[in-house]
């Protein structure tokens, strides 16, 4: 008899073992609430998760918190973003700025930037200012420095290739450095947007009206583990979803470099 | 058009540290003529290169183009290097058009002059593929089209085929014979590889190491008809024995 193909085709998906170990994750889970040797206070059964989940979307919680955390996160990453790729380049590029800005930035940069909660509320109130402040302090040091680690990278032929083809200066930061360190820049951003994420969620458990920060902190005032693991989940996903939109952003933009 | 590189030096470092890479070398390239400088390593034949193409300044000496001195790089040196300097990001045609869109050309010249160089170098069909997708012969072409498509007054070929297989390396070299013959170019060829030398260039000189400079120079007034013809032709193989005499002369005993 022929022997089937289907288990090794299936395998070979790049997709199947990563799913695969999240559902023996949610099976564990479910088996150990079932046996109920975990107090249900401590750890809810995914049903319960799920059902405090819908819960709260259909009073329309999560949608209002996930909007403001969103938009949060995204307002301090894109500031963030905007300084760094500027900044970067001309640090990778010119000697005399790299030498000014980058004992600086090292020195920041391993500040911790929840450290600048107190500060931040201090100069910039409760409001939506001191959250986006604190996640372009916790992200652009470090975008910065990625990106002037990948001009440095460029490879000297095609920057004098360009020269001895006529290229004038201007040219060479928006014809050749520019296009060439894309995709790390690319690669830059999605790593760093977990601090986004992260501090994001810090900054809610502080000060906040609403987030989904804000949400888990509310939950554990009130012994909702439930809810905190709809937070949890919650931030995971959207997470995801930006890693997986950065990818496909950078196999759309730069297939040159896959 | 006439390059004149004249009683050039070259140094690296400062004080104690300083280093003479480049000793007192002149010569000369007129219109349509094919030159070689040979050399093994540690003769400076690449900082010869830097210092024609304007990447790097001479310590002493002088270059002109035309009677203008050499200042910094520019389209009139078109360079080629040794590894190849394809953009990755831009397909065959882009990097064949890139120079001549730095320089503003307008978009209907550009494209025009574009499938023209690859059609010269043979590559019309891969006019839409990336650097990654073309073979190592394939991309020095490439390279070679893109610096003539500036219409540069002369071409420096900085070991061009050093990174290919042998084979590759014949054909690449018959190839650049065939262009040399076709299009009238002016060339200054790098190379380690003698043989190479003496069956494209017209005038080759023999650089001798530490510090780089011009021992031989020789006419290779050969029948440059079939490079697979001249490799074996006796004329062919006692000027190239008696040039590796020389260089194996330098490199044994050195001169101190």
């Amino acid at each position: 008899m022929r022997e089937s193909t289907f288990w090794p085709r299936l395998l070979a998906h790049p997709w199947i073992l990563g799913i695969a170990g999240i559902l023996i994750v949610l099976l564990l889970w479910t088996g150990v609430t079932a046996t109920g040797l975990v107090d249900r206070l401590f750890l809810p059964s995914p049903a319960a998760v799920l059902a405090a989940g819908q819960a709260q979307a259909s009073a329309g919680i999560l949608g209002r918190d996930l909007v403001a955390s969103v938009t949060r996160v995204f307002t301090g990453f894109a500031l963030s973003a905007a300084v760094a790729l500027p900044l970067g380049i001309a640090m990778g590029t010119n000697r005399a700025i790299c030498q000014l800005l980058e004992p600086l930035m090292g020195l920041i940069r391993y500040m911790p930037a929840p450290a600048f909660i107190p500060l931040l509320i201090i100069y910039f109130g409760l409001e939506e200012l001191p959250k986006v402040m604190l996640i372009f302090i916790g992200t652009v040091f470090f975008n910065t420095l990625m990106i002037m680690d990948a001009v440095k990278f460029v490879p000297h032929e095609l920057v004098e290739t360009a020269l001895t083809l006529g290229g004038k200066r201007a040219q060479l930061l928006t014809r050749v450095i520019t296009p060439c360190i894309a995709p790390q820049v690319l690669d830059t951003y999605r790593i760093n947007m977990a601090s986004a994420w992260n501090l994001v969620i810090v900054a809610e458990l502080v000060a906040a009206n609403e987030g989904l920060g804000k949400r888990i902190s509310l939950a554990q005032r009130f012994l909702r583990t439930d809810e905190i693991f709809v937070g949890l989940i919650v931030i995971g996903v959207i997470g995801l979803l930006i890693d997986l939109g950065f990818r496909l952003l950078m196999r759309r933009a730069c297939s040159w470099a896959n | 058009m006439h390059l004149s590189v004249d009683s050039v030096s070259k140094s690296f470092g400062e004080g104690k540290a300083r280093k003479l890479v480049l000793e007192n070398v002149s010569f000369t390239i007129s219109s349509g003529e094919f030159v070689a400088l040979v050399g093994s390593s540690g003769s400076g034949k690449s900082t010869m290169m830097r210092l024609v193409a304007g990447l790097d300044r001479p310590s002493a000496g002088t270059i002109t183009v035309d009677g203008v001195p050499v200042k910094g790089p520019g389209s009139d040196r078109g360079m080629v290097f040794q590894k190849y300097s394809l953009y990755p990001w831009l397909t065959a045609a882009q990097n064949v058009a890139f120079g001549m869109s730095l320089q503003g050309l307008p978009r209907r010249e550009v494209q025009e002059r574009t499938s023209y160089f690859l059609e010269v170098v043979g590559l019309s069909d891969a006019a839409r593929r990336l650097p990654r997708e073309l073979s190592g012969g394939m991309q020095q072409r490439v390279a070679i089209a893109r610096a003539l498509a500036a219409e540069p007054k002369v071409l420096l070929l900085d070991e061009p085929f050093g990174a290919l297989d042998l084979q590759i390396r014949e054909s690449m070299q018959e190839f650049l014979h065939g262009l040399w013959q076709r299009t009238g170019l002016t060339a200054l060829l790098i190379t380690h590889d003698l043989e190479e030398a003496l069956l494209l260039a017209q005038r080759v000189h023999i650089l001798a190491p530490r510090p780089g400079r011009i021992v031989r120079s020789v006419a290779a007034d050969l029948p440059h008809g079939e490079l697979a013809h001249l490799r074996v032709t006796p004329e062919f193989l006692a000027l190239r024995e008696e040039l590796a005499a020389c260089l194996r002369g330098l490199d044994g005993g050195l001169g101190l």
